[in-house]
């Protein structure tokens, strides 16, 4: 209704002058000096273990399976996960691990764990920065009840703004879905009691790995 | 809705009788608010993000129509389209239209204070659609049938067991004991919905003008299901969400969780710029925003503009006495707590709502916790002052009103009543300091003492000061 936007953009535009504008300054957060990258990752896994996500920091992308499947084991859940397309490459090697058994797409329905990949760790909260594409569909960290995150160690920053810029593609354009996640999903609704797992995961699993995946030409 | 505002002193008498209520209020209190401020304390400089916050909505209201309109222009370069709606009427017709649009059955929802200031879930009902909150708090009250208490946790004020005897009820299941089992209980019934659904509505926290971003913040990761999973995606809110930058949404978005519930960072934080592109294996093929006016650019023209600097944490409510103890069904309306009390009576009128200013201590605690500084004691008195114009206050209070009027401009005869009631309240304590029982003030009295005044008024004091004695 082509009458009601200009109404309300005329009425705001009356009033843009009435009033005092306070100038935005946007100070950079204390804290956000470039630590040291080891304590950056030390600070990302304390943090993101403050909030119930499981972190486990591994050297090469061929430990990666057998350290989803170690998880899988621990928590007693079937060794059958959807994978995003970014994970099926052939480095990481999934079909070497015999109990594995891998769907590579998006998050179905009846899906018990996915794996996925992150665009970035922020160290200030333990949080993970995921973003939508073809590679990474973004179902897999919010349908299944387990949810495994791959992150690679050089890609933990200290803070959101940092996070943010390596999610701009080289056009500039933002991905349809941004996914900050901070642990894994949880309410307070029932008696004012923290419960894990309200409708996304039940729990979250973070694989740091230092060897950074091949980049696709 | 009709708002039920004017009957706040009986609503609020009932809520002071009803244990259950004040079991859950007192949560709050060690809860959230306790929280807050081991969260406040333990960032590095709350006091100055703050004040960053403060500033960086003060900007956004003075430019929110331009503001507006280039986030109008970005979400239509992503695919999106961008709906204007000047009252809620105009908002359900929008979102209804939509829904028929999409040929839609079942349509989800996530928590959006927005839709319960419309009547939203009510008019899409009666054109014959399904709709499901998926906020576990929201979805309580839903099949409740209530509305929701309290900004954060709309189910605050009810405890376990009713929950658990309301699933029971509602869902014909085994009654559950056991939070963790109620949980997920509610979890798998959801997940059909989350399923079946076509459209589905959230709010939005922050509009982002230079990329037109929605942001999403949730703990339950309801928003992203609800948004995920069907076709399409319809985002209702108001026209003061938005910020110039993510930069700003950054600092807003590390208030609003340590404001709101003490968490360092919400669960989930996500932003939405478009509908699925091409390639994409998931996502709503279509997105539709819907801003609503409804009175709020009466507002920034006005005197109550700093309210809608509001990013809706709800640490108001969690350290107001008066919240604390009546609870937010009392104020009538959708909007509670002393950021309700400024709200509602700019949204459905004074005369609906002229109980609210007055459900106030005064104590200053709400504008000392806002994350954005909003000075909520200030625009009560500015509501009263409204209230009192409008003669919509009792004759006692102004009659009262007028002979403290009457005593204020008359400096002789106001220092000699100030002595009068400072030897009678003497007299009344028997010399033990305080008053068990005061004369037109037995309701007060009836649950505490009146401390009496020490020595000498004020004047008298001052003037000894001034002039010392040789």
């Amino acid at each position: 209704m082509t009458g009601s936007r200009e109404q309300i953009l005329e009425a705001l535009r009356k009033t843009a002058s009435n009033g005092a504008d306070s100038p935005t300054s946007v100070e950079p957060i204390p804290g956000a000096v470039d630590a040291d990258h080891r304590d950056l990752i030390r600070q990302f896994t304390s943090n993101a273990e403050g909030v119930s996500t499981e972190c486990r920091h591994i050297a090469t992308l061929s430990e990666i399976p057998g350290a989803v499947a170690a998880y899988l084991r621990l928590h007693n859940i079937p060794h059958e996960i959807t994978l995003a397309p970014a994970l099926a490459h052939p480095s990481i090697g999934w079909d070497d691990h015999r109990l594995l058994r891998t769907r590579v797409g998006t998050a179905e329905a009846n899906d018990r764990a996915a794996v996925t990949l992150a665009i970035a760790g922020v160290a200030e909260t333990g949080t993970l920065l995921l973003a939508s594409s073809p590679q990474t569909p973004t179902l897999l960290s919010f349908l299944p009840e387990t949810s495994i995150v791959i992150l690679e160690s050089a890609s933990i920053v200290p803070i959101y703004e940092r996070a943010w810029q390596l999610l701009i593609d080289p056009h500039g354009q933002l991905p349809r879905s941004a996914n900050f996640v901070t642990g894994p999903s949880r309410t307070g609704d029932i008696g004012q009691k923290l419960e894990l797992g309200a409708h996304g995961p039940r729990r979250l699993f973070v694989i740091i790995v230092d060897e950074a995946l091949p980049k696709e030409s | 809705m009709d708002p039920r505002s004017l009957e706040f002193r009986q609503q609020s008498i009932a809520a002071l009788s009803n244990p259950q209520l004040q079991t859950a209020l007192g949560g709050i209190k060690t809860g959230w608010a306790g929280s807050r401020s081991r969260a406040a304390l333990a960032f590095p400089d709350f006091e100055g993000l703050r004040e960053q916050g403060r500033c960086i909505r003060d900007h956004a209201l003075a430019n929110v129509g331009t503001l507006l309109e280039e986030f109008e222009r970005n979400l239509q370069l992503a695919g999106g389209r961008v709906h204007w709606a000047r009252d809620a009427a105009e908002a359900n017709e929008i979102i209804a239209g939509l829904c028929h649009d999409e040929k839609a059955k079942s349509i989800t929802k996530s928590k959006s204070m927005v839709a319960e200031e419309i009547g939203l879930n009510a008019y899409l009902e009666a054109q014959g659609f399904q709709t499901i909150e998926t906020d576990l708090g929201e979805y309580i009250i839903q099949i409740a049938g209530q509305r929701p208490s309290h900004l954060v946790g709309p189910a605050i004020h009810m405890t376990k067991d009713e929950v658990a005897d309301l699933f029971a009820r509602h869902h014909g299941l085994p009654r559950k004991e056991e939070g963790a089992e109620l949980v997920g209980e509610a979890r798998q019934i959801l997940r059909d919905y989350y399923l079946n659904a076509d459209v589905g509505i959230t709010g939005a926290n922050f509009l982002v003008a230079e990329t037109g971003t929605i942001i999403t913040v949730t703990n339950e990761g309801n928003a992203e299901l609800t948004q995920g999973l069907p076709n399409r995606h319809i985002v209702l809110t108001g026209i003061e969400k938005v910020v110039p930058t993510m930069r700003e949404a950054f600092v807003l978005l590390r208030l609003l969780a340590r404001s709101a519930t003490g968490q360092a960072f919400s669960v989930y934080t996500t932003a939405i710029t478009g509908p699925k592109r091409k390639g994409d294996l998931d996502g709503p093929g279509k997105l539709d925003v819907v801003l609503l006016d409804n009175g709020r650019s009466t507002m920034i023209a006005g005197p109550f503009r700093e309210m809608l600097r509001c990013i809706r944490c709800g640490a108001c409510m969690n350290h107001c006495p008066v919240y604390l103890a009546a609870g937010g069904h009392a104020y009538g309306w959708v909007y509670v707590g002393p950021m309700g009390s400024v709200l509602t009576p700019n949204f459905v009128g004074i005369q609906a709502a002229h109980t609210l200013p007055n459900a106030s201590t005064f104590c200053g605690k709400c504008e000392e916790v806002c994350p954005v500084k909003i000075p909520l004691p200030g625009l009560m008195r500015k509501l009263r002052e409204v209230q009192h114009r409008g003669r919509h206050n009792s004759r006692t209070a102004r009659t009262l009103m007028a002979a403290w009027g009457f005593l204020a401009v008359r400096p002789p005869l106001f220092r000699l009543a100030n002595r009068v009631a400072g030897y009678s309240m003497r007299l009344a304590s028997r010399g033990r300091g305080r008053a068990d029982r005061l004369l037109l003030a037995g309701n007060w009295t009836a649950s505490r003492s009146m401390p009496c005044p020490e020595g000498e008024t004020f004047m008298a004091q001052w003037r000894k000061r001034r002039d010392p004695p040789a």
